[in-house]
Order: structure tokens, then C-alpha cells, then sequence
């Protein structure tokens, strides 16, 4: 199995305060890891250090060069404040105007949106479109913030739906964050159980029982597990 | 034949417009339009410094800019207040100081500008140096957009947020002494503001954008300059007016279209 990330004895602090202590993990190539904790848990700040965004002790090691992420698209800014249409955002990569259209058309989207500034596109349109952004130049690695949030419950569907076809399609590696339990059941090969530590990491099936779920998100989680 | 001195000017008005509306541009994106004010306050001393010693305002603006971001980064450090609070009391102290050296007619020009002692030396040196300036904003230009609009994102392509905005400071910072020649320490943020608000009327993607910073910036600095030839009217309330008209019919124009 190729080995894509290796993460030894992270520790992160931020303003003072351990966010992360003494996490360790690997990533194999093809693996769709789930990072999975309640809000506050370091998901994002897992990220963040594992692209060398902020400091951090111990070890993270990428066997890969070609690492695209997904921020929150919260972060993401879409202002109106100046016309950035989204040929402009996808010139941010050094993208064709070719390629863009055929990126926007594999996840969904009309060829002519590229003409649309950002600021006019509907949430469900943007955060395809940021996907679609994430896919252009052929990364191996993806990493994906909640790429969900603020999208309703079936959009939210359709949007692990088309990073499923992705990570199929193109023999990707996805790491991704949520506090959504059944995204793991559905789409993950491995799951991370984070709350400032590691509680569970492995196989979905093998390490997410019912206590590791109490353990991760307090007392008064409800255990119903869906398979397709 | 053309006047020496008319085309002189020309050229020098032209230079600082392109430049300033292209930069103006880029501050619009990054929301940070309002610190030229500020910025162009700073050079009052040393413009007051230039006329007390009799060399080009240029020197004594620059000079004086850039002490003035060092103490604001020196005071925001040591008193972790913000950037803005701590503006807030430096460039008064800017202004009050010049204030105590200059004559009446001095402090006029340092305010709103003066056109009238430019040589060709000062021409081409503005002009090169417009010039350059052009050159590096355009190569950092969409490398600060994509900062702006998410910092982590650039980071993770590989771009150095630090060095480019230092790069951007450091352009600001010229783009701002080269315009108090011209419209003064009291009015550099309106050269680079306008024009960029102009542009933003009446474009629909980053490329005309930028480009409509530079034509606005260059029309009203071109417009302006002839009207003070002509009419005898200060140069730099000169260029404001024509630069604020132009806005004006841009917005009219973006109602129009939009009903």
C-alpha cells in the first residue's frame, strides 16, 4: 500500500492553548479519510497544520507533491467589492479557459457560468465551482473543510455524491472534515475520531462503536447506523 | 509647436494617474483605500523639509512614508493597539509638525500640490519610475487578489503572503510620493480611490478592471492637467474634480443599465 501522509506526535497551540496533543495517523494513497469530532475538536486546526499553514510540533510527512484544500467556503471571500468572475478565479491556478469549462461541466455546471462573476452564484453553484477549483490540475491529495456547510440537506447529498465519483473516478486520496456522522458511513475508508487528541482511528466498522461516539461527543449522542 | 513645459507636464500627470489608478485598483480589492489618506499625511513633513532645503518633494515624501510605516509597525508591536489607532496618532503628528515650519504658500503647496517647478529630469525620473512601479504591481497584482480572497488558499499554491505584501507596501508607498507633486499630501487616496471606483462602475471581470483603474486614472489626471493649464485652477483640486465627474457619470451609466 503506498503510504501518502505520515503524522507523528502532533501537537498544536494556538494562543497558548494545546489545540492538538500526541496525534498520530497514517494516509494510503486511495484512502477517503474522514476526520470526525464536535465542533472545537481541531479539525480545522488539524488542517491548517497539516499544510504548514501554522506552527506545529512533531512530525507530518507528505509522500506527495500535488496536495489541493478546500477551506470552509465561509473563508473563502465573495465579495462584490471588485467583478472576480470565476475564469479569474480558476486563472488563480493557472488554468485554461479550456480546462476550466471542462472541470465546471464534470462537476455539474453550465460552461457558461465561467463568465458569471463569483459574488452572483448561488451557494450550491459556488461551493461546486470551489470543488471544481480543488480538482484543476490533477492533484493527488484533496483536502475538504466541511465542504457542506451552509448548503441545505439535499444539496449537502449531492455534494458528497460528486466527491464519491471523484475519489472513484480519478483514484484520489480525500481526507475530509466533518461533524456529520453519516458521511462516514457512506463515504469513508478510514475514520480519525478528534477532539485535541485521537480517540479512534481505523476502519469506520471496527472503531466507531458507541462508546468511541460517547467518548468523542459527550453523553447524549444516539447511535443509529444506515448502510446502503 | 507644443509648449516644453506643457508636455512635461502632460507626461509627469499621465505617469502618477496610470500608476495611481492601477494601484487604486488593488487597494480596492484588498478594502484598503482609506489608508492612503492616512499614508499621504505622513509625507507632509518631509515635503516641509524638501522646500525648507530647497530639493524635490519627492525625497522628503518618501523618506518620510516610509519612517512613518516603520514607526506605526515599531508602535504596533510594542503596543499590540491597531494599525488604525496607532495611524491615527502619527500622521496628526505629521501634519502639525510641517505646519510649525511652512510659510502659507508652503503649506498650500504640500496640501494640494504644485506643478509648476518640474524639469526634464523630474519628468523622466517620474516617469521611469511610474513605470517600474507599474511593471511590479502587475506582476504581484493577481497573486494580492487571490491573497485577499482567501489567505490559506494562496498559501497552499505556494504564494508568500509576507513578501508580496511587502512588495505591495513598499509600491503604495512610492505611488504616494510620486502623488503629492501633484495633488498634494491631502488628496493621494483620492488619485489612487476614484479612479478604481470608476472602474468597478463599469467592469464585469478583474482584467478591465485593473485596466479601467489605469484609463480613469489617466483621463482625469490628463483632463485636469489641461484645465490647470488653461483655466489657472490649483492642479490638485483640478484632477479630483474632473476624477469625481467621471465617477459620477460612470454611476449614472451603471444606474441606467441596471433599470
Amino acid at each position: 500500500m503506498q503510504r501518502v501522509l505520515e503524522v507523528k506526535d502532533l501537537q498544536v497551540s494556538l494562543s497558548g492553548e494545546k489545540v492538538i496533543r500526541d496525534l498520530s495517523f497514517e494516509v494510503n494513497k486511495r484512502d477517503s479519510l474522514v476526520v470526525l469530532g464536535p465542533n472545537g475538536a481541531g479539525k480545522t486546526t488539524l488542517f491548517k497544520a497539516l499544510l504548514g499553514l501554522i506552527p506545529y510540533e512533531g512530525e507530518v510527512k507528505w509522500h506527495t507533491q500535488k496536495i489541493s484544500y478546500l477551506p470552509p467556503q465561509e473563508l473563502v471571500a465573495r465579495t462584490s467589492l471588485f467583478p472576480l468572475t470565476v475564469f479569474d478565479f480558476f486563472d488563480f491556478k493557472k488554468t485554461s479557459s479550456s480546462a476550466t469549462k471542462k472541470i465546471l461541466k464534470e462537476v455539474g455546471l453550465e460552461a457558461s457560468i465561467a463568465k458569471k462573476t463569483v459574488n452572483k452564484l448561488s451557494t450550491g453553484q459556488f461551493q461546486r465551482m470551489i470543488i471544481a477549483w480543488a480538482l484543476a490540475g490533477d492533484p493527488d491529495v484533496l483536502l475538504f473543510d466541511e465542504p457542506t456547510s451552509g448548503i441545505d440537506v439535499g444539496g449537502q447529498e449531492t455534494i458528497y455524491t460528486l466527491l464519491h465519483k471523484f475519489w472513484e473516478k480519478r483514484g484520489l486520496t480525500i481526507l475530509l472534515v466533518t461533524h456529520e456522522l453519516n458521511v462516514v458511513w457512506e463515504h469513508a475508508s478510514q475514520v480519525l475520531c478528534l477532539n485535541k487528541k485521537g480517540l479512534c482511528y481505523g476502519n469506520p466498522d471496527e472503531v466507531l462503536t458507541p462508546k468511541k461516539l460517547k467518548e468523542l461527543y459527550g453523553g447524549g449522542i444516539k447511535f443509529y447506523k444506515h448502510r446502503q | 509647436m507644443i509648449n516644453q513645459e506643457l508636455l512635461m507636464g502632460l507626461v509627469i500627470v499621465i505617469s502618477i494617474g496610470a500608476v495611481s489608478g492601477f494601484l487604486g485598483t488593488l487597494m480596492l480589492t484588498k478594502k484598503m483605500t482609506l489608508v492612503g489618506g492616512p499614508l499621504g499625511h505622513l509625507t507632509l513633513p518631509g515635503i516641509a523639509i524638501a522646500l525648507l532645503l530647497g530639493f524635490d518633494v519627492f525625497f522628503g515624501a518618501v523618506a518620510f512614508v516610509m519612517l512613518g510605516i516603520l514607526v506605526i509597525w515599531i508602535f504596533e508591536k510594542l503596543t499590540r493597539l491597531p494599525v488604525e489607532t496607532l495611524t491615527a496618532i502619527v500622521f496628526p503628528f505629521a501634519m502639525a509638525t510641517s505646519f510649525l515650519f511652512l510659510t502659507e504658500d508652503e503649506t498650500t503647496q504640500a496640501l494640494i500640490g504644485d506643478i509648476s517647478q518640474i524639469n526634464l529630469a523630474i519628468t523622466l525620473g517620474t516617469a521611469a519610475l511610474s513605470i517600474l512601479v507599474f511593471l511590479t504591481i502587475r506582476y504581484v497584482y493577481r497573486k494580492l487578489v487571490f491573497i485577499g480572497v482567501s489567505a490559506d488558499l494562496a498559501k497552499v499554491e505556494g504564494l508568500n503572503a509576507d513578501r508580496l505584501n511587502l512588495i505591495f507596501l513598499v509600491c503604495t508607498a512610492l505611488v504616494i510620493a510620486l502623488s503629492v507633486r501633484v495633488v498634494g499630501g491631502l488628496m493621494t487616496v483620492a488619485l489612487m480611490a476614484i479612479p478604481a471606483s470608476t472602474s468597478r462602475n463599469l467592469s464585469n471581470n478583474l482584467t478591465f478592471y485593473s485596466w479601467g483603474g489605469v484609463l480613469f486614472g489617466v483621463l482625469a489626471s490628463m483632463l485636469g492637467y489641461l484645465w490647470y493649464s488653461f483655466f489657472a485652477i490649483p492642479i490638485g483640486p483640478a484632477i479630483i474634480i474632473v476624477s469625481v465627474v467621471l465617477f459620477l457619470v460612470s454611476l449614472l451609466y451603471k444606474i441606467l443599465v441596471n433599470k
